[in-house]
Parts: structure tokens; sequence; C-alpha cells
């Protein structure tokens, strides 16, 4: 697999882990956010906590789609599903997202529902022409990088004339997230979470580029450091974060330049634009309400808009009060510091959000990393 | 003893079954002629031992000294047809390996069918053939069996059960429960071939790749291992779930921990570019012909030596060992210089690969 174990050496690893250890104030604390799901994911598979010093601390974002998605919006697919007879189709993490009273999409398919496991939109637009006495619902999610492929379909299924498809749109945008995290304070002033830099996104870079990025290191002076996915990707970013802090530089640096340039992918942007626009606020699990967060389909695609198709009446949605996915998608939290955290919440049988995803916090923790809290191993025979 | 009746005086002459254009109907279940027909002419001409051929309802056969071992297994695979086996050969394989991670010389076999109407009996037939050939090669045989049709869209082309018998000889103890703090866990070959091959012919993935499923009978390789090593403690095919899954169960059976080293783990270069591609990771990836062990450390060279040795476990390595953790966690050095947990399977990764 050339091109991807590079990223994985063990002995550049080793040399990673000695520079940053030579890098490193010892007297003080980092703290860097690793924005993206993907990266929470490559830490904990990896291990990579035990190769940086224990000053450096990686706290979990909230770049993890299915985590962030609000409980009201599972309890809108999951009506979809049962009251309007339509298939709706779905990326494989979603189906297991507890909404109200652990409802999911998995529980509604046991019960009869039609809800089916896609890999990519062309699989929901197949199913779509294969069935043209149904309707077809695609439940898209994602941040920026997921989304020029639903703007895609769209086109798609209107080039096509598929009219029995639409999409249930949950697009986000990372930039105004990263905005809600430093922006919000408590009673007395004091940012919410204490931030040295942040770990930018892999993916949703390749896609926006780097200028969106400018205003944190201008507004909020936090350094940003774009890398790549891999372990190495996020070693070398954490090096490069440690320097600016230590000279009290803020500046975007791009360490996933193998796929990241300045102005990121165009012709993504301009579909997506085309397809896309603004709402005026979006419901966050975890943050809230954040303005101006959240893609909604344009009116001269109305036709694919599964809101505007099907009225979806849904009671109140209801968070499990004991979850606090909310506290460790805003990086107040870790994981353990949840009392349901791998007692009554887990992967097979989820609370909240953060333990479903891989990407989730929760879940890389409680499946790669929970020996750490444990007693200390005996010594084997 | 009598002389053997001539059948074709009891029976009027039917047309023979029609294997390249022919169907499953309902009939084809129905206890009628048309059933006996199938059975006859598929299932006894291709799976030809002394004791089914005596049309008994229930086989009768006698079984060598020692204790018998026995296993049931349903096989439901999706597609039916996957590069390397089908799902009759692995369902013989699937038994023959269950028999032979007890440490049990397989002896005798039984299918159970599920067709679904409509099915086309040139694909019944070549199944057929797949697990005759499977169980040959194995040398065991399927000595009893039964048919059931259901209503088209009510099955899935054809479900297969197989069950099977099979013997320990004496001295040998290979169990689940027996692994402790020091021993060496070694691994027959690649991991992860056979639900990367079953993916790859998936409808909605179809990715072209040269990988073939593993699936093929592990007792030959078995018999080898116990003959040199007999104080080995645990065997297990690490199907379902993959090493992983299959390693958490021993850690729990055994109440201990087990420490696995990523870079010593044979996995093929294209299964983990499939494996990245798909986002599945390759431990947790069903295996058809592969096998596990665990032995005292005193023995590993020498078992290793022995895996190596013989053609099914060429590429057989020693991937890790085991610890004396009362949270029986397997864990793992990762290749880049961590440690991290390998866990149970949460949910479903690969449904109906087996």
């Amino acid at each position: 697999m050339k091109y991807i174990e590079e990223f994985r050496n063990a002995e550049l690893a080793q040399g990673l882990s000695r520079a940053i250890a030579a890098a490193v104030d010892p007297q003080r604390i980092y703290r860097f956010m690793e924005f993206c799901g993907g990266h929470t994911h490559a830490i904990a598979r990896y291990g990579v906590e035990d190769l940086l010093p224990t000053n450096v601390r990686m706290i979990h974002g909230p770049g993890c789609p299915v985590c962030v998605l609000p409980v009201g919006r599972v309890d809108e697919a999951v009506a979809l599903a049962t009251q309007h007879d339509v298939i709706l189709c779905t990326y494989a993490d979603l189906m297991r997202v507890p909404g109200t009273n652990y409802e999911s999409l998995i529980k509604a398919r046991s019960k009869g529902a039609d809800v089916r496991m896609v890999y990519s939109t062309l699989d929901a637009l197949k199913i779509a022409a294969d069935n043209p006495e149904r309707e077809v619902v695609f439940f898209a999610i994602g941040f920026e990088t997921t989304t020029p492929p639903t703007a895609s379909a769209i086109k798609q299924a209107q080039a096509r004339g598929l009219k029995n498809f639409s999409v249930y749109c949950n697009h986000v945008l990372t930039p105004a997230a990263m905005r809600a995290i430093l922006g919000a304070y408590t009673d007395e002033g004091a940012p919410n979470v204490i931030l040295d830099g942040f770990v930018g996104p892999a993916h949703v870079s390749a896609v926006i580029g780097m200028r969106p990025y400018e205003e944190f290191t201008r507004d909020y002076k936090k350094p940003v450091v774009i890398a790549g996915f891999e372990p190495l990707d996020v070693m070398q970013a954490v090096l490069q974060l440690i320097r600016q802090s230590n000279e009290g530089r803020a500046d975007v640096e791009n360490e996933y330049a193998r796929a990241v340039t300045l102005e990121g992918n165009l012709k993504a942007q301009a579909l997506t634009a085309e397809v896309f626009d603004l709402r005026d606020s979006f419901e966050w699990r975890g943050l809230g309400a954040v303005p101006l967060s959240a893609l909604q389909i344009r009116p001269e695609f109305a036709a694919f808009d599964a809101e505007k198709r099907f009225r979806v009446e849904v009671p109140n949605p209801k968070e499990n009060k004991a979850c606090a996915c909310g506290e460790i998608l805003r990086g107040e939290k870790t994981p353990t510091e949840c009392k349901i955290f791998g007692t009554v919440c887990t992967p097979d049988n989820p609370m909240g959000a953060c333990m479903v995803s891989s990407e989730g916090a929760c879940a890389a923790h409680w499946t790669y990393g929970r020996f750490r809290e444990a007693p200390p191993l005996e010594k084997s025979a | 003893m009598n002389a053997p009746l001539d059948k074709s005086l009891r029976k009027p002459k039917a047309r023979a079954l029609d294997l390249k254009q022919g169907r499953i109907d309902m009939s084809h279940g129905a206890g009628g002629r048309a059933m006996a027909q199938l059975i006859e002419e598929l299932f006894v001409g291709q799976f030809d031992n002394a004791i089914l051929n005596r049309e008994h309802d229930a086989a009768m056969f006698e079984l060598p000294p020692g204790r018998v071992v026995m296993s049931t297994d349903t096989f439901v695979v999706s597609p039916l047809f996957f590069p390397g086996g089908n799902i009759g050969s692995l369902a013989v394989h699937g038994t023959v390996n269950d028999l032979a991670m007890g440490g049990g010389v397989p002896k005798y076999l039984t299918a159970g069918f599920i067709l679904e109407e409509g099915f086309p009996l040139s694909d019944l037939a070549e199944i057929v053939k797949s697990m005759a050939k499977a169980a040959r090669e194995a040398g065991v045989a399927i000595v009893t069996g039964d048919t059931k049709v259901v209503e088209r869209g009510k099955g899935d082309g054809i479900f297969i059960n197989t069950a099977g018998v099979g013997v320990v000889p004496d001295g040998i103890e290979v169990c689940g429960d027996r692994a402790r703090p020091g021993d060496i866990v070694l691994v027959s070959g690649t991991l992860g071939d056979h639900g990367v091959a079953v993916m790859s012919k998936r409808e909605n993935l179809s990715f072209s790749t040269e990988i073939l499923s593993d699936s093929q009978s592990l007792n030959d390789l078995v018999a080898d291992m116990l003959a040199s090593v007999p104080g080995m403690r645990v065997l297990r095919d690490p199907t379902r779930g993959g090493l992983a899954a299959t390693l958490n169960e021993i850690a729990h059976q055994s109440g201990v921990g087990v420490e696995l080293a990523e870079a010593a783990i044979p996995i093929r270069g294209e299964v983990k570019s499939a494996c990245e591609l798909l986002g599945l990771d390759p431990l947790y990836v069903a295996n058809e012909g592969k096998l596990i062990a665990i032995c005292p450390p005193e023995n590993a060279e020498r078992l290793l030596a022995v895996m190596q040795a013989h053609p099914k476990g060429r590429e057989a390595a020693i991937v890790g060992h085991v610890l004396d953790d009362a949270r029986c966690f397997v864990r793992m050095k990762t290749q880049l210089g961590g440690t991290r947990m390998v866990d149970w399977l949460a949910g479903e990764q690969l449904p109906r690969i087996c």
C-alpha cells in the first residue's frame, strides 16, 4: 500500500516523537484540538498518545458528522422512513444513532421500515432508478467533503429525470463550528475551552482550501496546522503547533500539502454553491443553534429537497440527560468524564452519538484506548 | 448379505433432471417423486458413499475409539459464488474446521438444504459438486441430508446447514479456556482474504481484486500440528469477526489478556488496500481457511516450523503472547510504536460473510 504505509512508518514516528519531546517547554501544558473525527480515530487507532509527552494534550473536536447531528434530525429521518413509506438510504454509521427514546433507523428497519445502507450517493441514485414506483430519500450528512457528491447526485437526478429521488440535507460547515467553539465563554467571561491551536481538517481542507482558517489566526490568535489523517501527519502537525506556540505565532500552516492547496477544489466549491445555499441557523448536537453553519438545497432544486416534499412532524426531541456528548463535542469534557461512559453507554448499546461513529471521541477511546484507565497490568508469568 | 436390489426395477423411469435449464419448484420439497429424483440424481450421485447410498432417514456408522466431537453451522453467504469458492465448499470447510479446532479428526457430515423456488438446478448442481469435492479432499463422508423448498421470495436462493462428528484422539486437550500467561499466539497465514474476496463481489461494491477466498479444510494441517505438539492449548478458526473477535473470545474463556504485535501479523497488500478503501479493519474481517494456535512458549518454534512446512501454513507467523490480565483485554503494539486495544466487534461489519 504505497503512499499510505509510509505515513505509518515506525522509525519516522520515533524521530518525530523525539523532536516533539525536544521542542516542548516542560513548564507549560499544550492543548491542541484535533477538529476532525478522522484525526481522533487515527490518534486512538495507532496509539499516537503513547508517542507524545504528557504535557501535550489532544482535545477531541466536533468534526464527526454523525456525532453532531442533533436528536431532532434523527427523529425526523425515522419519521420519514416510518410515516411516508419511503426507501431511506443512509450511510452505515447513521443507522445506529439514537434519537428520542433510543429510537434509531436500525430499530425502525427491524419494525418494517425500508432503510438501506449505501456506500455512496450513486447507490442511492441506482435504487431510485430501480424503484420508480417508490419514493427514495438520501439521508445526506457530513462536512464540506461529502457535500459535493450530494450536489452531484441532485444534478444527476435532475438530468436523468429521476422524479422519485430527494435528499434530506444535513450538510454542515467546519469554520462555523470552530467559530462556535472559540466564541463560547463562561458567565465569568473566560473561554469555555482553553486551546493553544487546531490540528486542521484533512479532507475538508482539500475542498475548501486554507483561506477559511485565516480568521482564526487573525481574530483569535490560534495557530491552525492542516494535517492528513495518517498518524505521522498528526504528529508532524503537533510539532508545528508546538513550534508556533513557543514562538508566539498564529499562522495557517499546511502539513497536508499532498492534497490541500491554498484555494482548495474550485470545481467542488462551484458545484456546492450551485446546488446549496446557507441556512440562517442550524441545530448541532453539543453546540446548539449555530448561525450560518449549515447548507440547504436552493429553491431551484426544491423538487429534490425531502424537507419540501414530505411533511414530517415529530414531538419535541429529547436527548438522554445523562449523556455528555454535548460537552465532549465542545471539548469541555473527556469521554471518561461522562457518567455513563462504558457503563450504560458502549458501542454495542450507544446512548449518545459520540459512541456510535468510529470517529466519535467516545467510541475511539472505548475501542482503542480504555486499557489506559484501568489499573496497571501485572507482569506476565 | 442379500444381493443388491436392482433399483431400476423399483421406480418407473422418469426423465432425468434438467441440470442446464431446470429450476427448483415446490414439488422438489414435497416428499414425492420429484424430491426423490433430486436426491437420487444429484445428492446421492455426488456425495456417493456406502452409508448414504442405503437411503435410510438416519445414517448408521461406527466411530473409532476416543471422545466424539460434534458441531453444526449454517451458511447464508451472499453472493453464493465468490472468488475461490462457493456456499457449498464453504459449508463443508466450515464444519470440518470446527471439528478440527476441537482437536478432532472429522469423520461424517450431514447436509441440510433450504432451497428457494426458482433456484436454477445448474447452480445447485455446481454447489453440490463443490461440496462433494471438498468432502473428498477433507476425507469426510456426507452421510445424511435434508431438502426443503420455500416459496419464491421467502429465501435467498439457497441456505445450507452442515453438521459433523469426529473423534478426538486420547491425550489431545485443546479448548478455548486453556490459554495461560506466557503462551505464544500463532496464525497459520494471511488474514482477511475470505471477507475481502466476498465483499469484492457484492452488488453495490464490486471492485476488482485478485484476492481469492482462503476457504479450505484445515484438518490435515491440524493433524501435523498435534502430532508435533500434542500439548497445544487452543485452536480456533477466526471466521466471523476475524482475529479480533476470536482472540477476545479466547481471552474471556481463559481469563487472560493477549498482546499482539501489529508488525508480525501477515496481511496481503491487496487486502490492506481493500480494507483501507472500505473503511474496514482487516483484524475484524472473516477467514475460512486459517487458524489461530496457542501453545506453551517452549513449543512455539517447533510448532511454527511444522506449520510452515505444510502447504496450508506456509505463511504462518508468531503474532503475540498471552498475558496475565483479569480484564481479559486484547491489546496490540502498533506498527507506529504505540499501544491500542483490539476490542470486540461492535455491530455488524460485514453481514452474510459465511
